[in-house]
């Protein structure tokens, strides 16, 4: 990820509850317990195959689903303009 | 320290408020700015009148068509009876120029101001705000000025509908065929005159900065935010502080290239394809102006401050996701409270709590 991107994750200001706060457009989301999960690897900087192993470290899930979930995850952020369309940046 | 005495305009804080109120209670809110407010109000019934807490002395003006010298006895009249003003914060676009007439005399006077210049003042107007974002190298969406309803009949070949046909001042319809837009023509100058100004629509996200300009290209201050809740008449009932650089950014290349002086909200639209249109530039402090005090950036403590002959540094710094959430509430008034303010055209309550 770009670092204009990376700085953008970094920005946002995510509650222990899961309620999300995007300083540069003012939105605010609600995410349940794995998406929070998920923002926070992201946050980190962690790879696919490390947010994987996050996710099935902390719930109950197999490798599966789990990169087809990421992905949808992830256009939910682009959709909501928390991260830019691919080709955008 | 005796309070010093700053008269703030606009107190209509009706559901389409004025600045005022915001105004005055951010001067309230500044720690070390000794004030005494003092309301200055065209109607008996503008609710800021009432608002005592706040407002300490009000006193009726002119309204703008009575002419600058009418406001300048008023002025002095004002000046003298409360023991001198420090500084003045008119509030409202339409009674802007007759302040900018008077600086020199209100300079003369010792009473401080910070304002643009009428050639500022105008490049900022509607009229000319295409030609303002080529000097600034900002967006800005197509416009034409039209003076007779003659050229909408085929501004479609130029601009396509949807458009956005404005007043000079204030209103905005958008118009998505001939008809619509003729109405709106028609309307427009019913309400507030001519010119009518047709934009080309931009479909978006809108954002608003509150800024002030130093009046030699810099930036003071700026509070960006986006409205959350709108009324039905489609103006900001709660917003949320948001720090997008560029719209920072774009309040910078304003004052940059006119070197405005004073207080001003800049309208942006965040278009779908990412990119940011200049909407409008208002020439005084918006309603939610308060929301600069709230999220750390005190602007109308620094505009005081400037007027009144101060230096101000440059402020950056603000906090994010700090919201205003507007409430309607009922003030109690006297009957002394509006027929003091009928007859006398004043209500002095300085002096009252001074005792």
């Amino acid at each position: 990820m770009t670092d204009s991107v990376n700085q953008r994750l970094k920005d946002l200001a995510v509650s222990e509850t899961g309620f999300v706060f995007d300083p540069y457009s003012g939105a605010t989301f609600s995410l349940n317990a794995s998406a929070l999960c998920l923002l926070r690897g992201l946050k980190e900087g962690l790879d696919r195959d490390k947010l994987i192993a996050r996710l099935e470290e902390s719930f109950d899930v197999t490798d599966a689903d789990l990169s087809r979930d990421i992905d949808e995850f992830l256009e939910l952020l682009r959709y909501n303009g928390v991260l830019p369309h691919e080709g955008s940046e | 320290m005796k309070p010093r005495a700053i008269a703030v305009t606009g107190l209509n804080a009706t559901d389409n408020p004025g600045p005022g109120v915001s105004v005055i209670r951010a001067l309230r809110a500044a720690p070390d700015l000794a004030v005494r407010t003092v309301g200055l109000a065209y109607d008996a019934l503008e609710p800021g009148v009432y608002a005592k807490d706040l407002v300490d002395d009000v006193f009726m003006i002119p309204y703008p068509k009575e002419g600058v010298e009418a406001l300048a006895e008023r002025i002095r009249y004002i000046h003298d009876r409360v023991g001198g003003l420090a500084a003045i914060i008119p509030t409202l676009d339409a009674e802007l120029p007759s302040f900018i007439a008077l600086e020199p005399m209100l300079a003369e006077l010792g009473i401080g101001t910070f304002l643009p210049s009428r050639a500022q003042f105008e490049l900022r107007s509607k009229a000319h705000l295409m030609e303002l974002g080529r000097q600034a190298g900002i967006t800005v969406p197509r416009a034409r000025v039209l003076g007779d309803v003659g050229p909408l009949y085929d501004i479609h070949n130029e601009m396509p509908f949807p458009l956005v046909i404005k007043g000079p001042y204030y209103g905005a319809t958008i118009a998505r065929a001939v008809d619509d837009a003729i109405h709106a023509f028609q309307q427009s100058v019913a309400a507030w005159g001519l010119p009518v100004i047709v934009q080309e629509f931009v479909e978006g996200d809108e954002y608003n900065v509150v800024a002030v300009g130093d009046g030699e290209g810099g930036l003071v201050g700026a509070v960006s935010m986006r409205k959350t809740y709108l009324t039905d008449k489609g103006k900001g009932w709660a917003g949320i502080a948001v720090k997008d650089p560029n719209l920072l950014e774009m309040a910078e290349q304003f004052m940059s290239a006119s070197k405005w002086r004073g207080p001003c909200e800049v309208e942006v639209m965040k278009a779908r394809d990412g990119r940011y249109h200049l909407m409008e530039i208002n020439p005084r402090f918006p309603a939610w102006t308060f929301l600069s005090a709230g999220a750390g950036m005190n602007l109308p403590e620094a505009v005081a401050r400037l007027a009144m002959g101060e230096s101000v540094a440059p402020m950056r710094d603000f906090q994010a996701g700090t919201m205003f959430v507007r409430i309607a509430i009922d003030q109690i008034a006297t009957l002394e409270d509006l027929q003091t303010m009928t007859t006398a055209g004043e209500r002095i309550r300085g002096e009252e709590s001074e005792r």
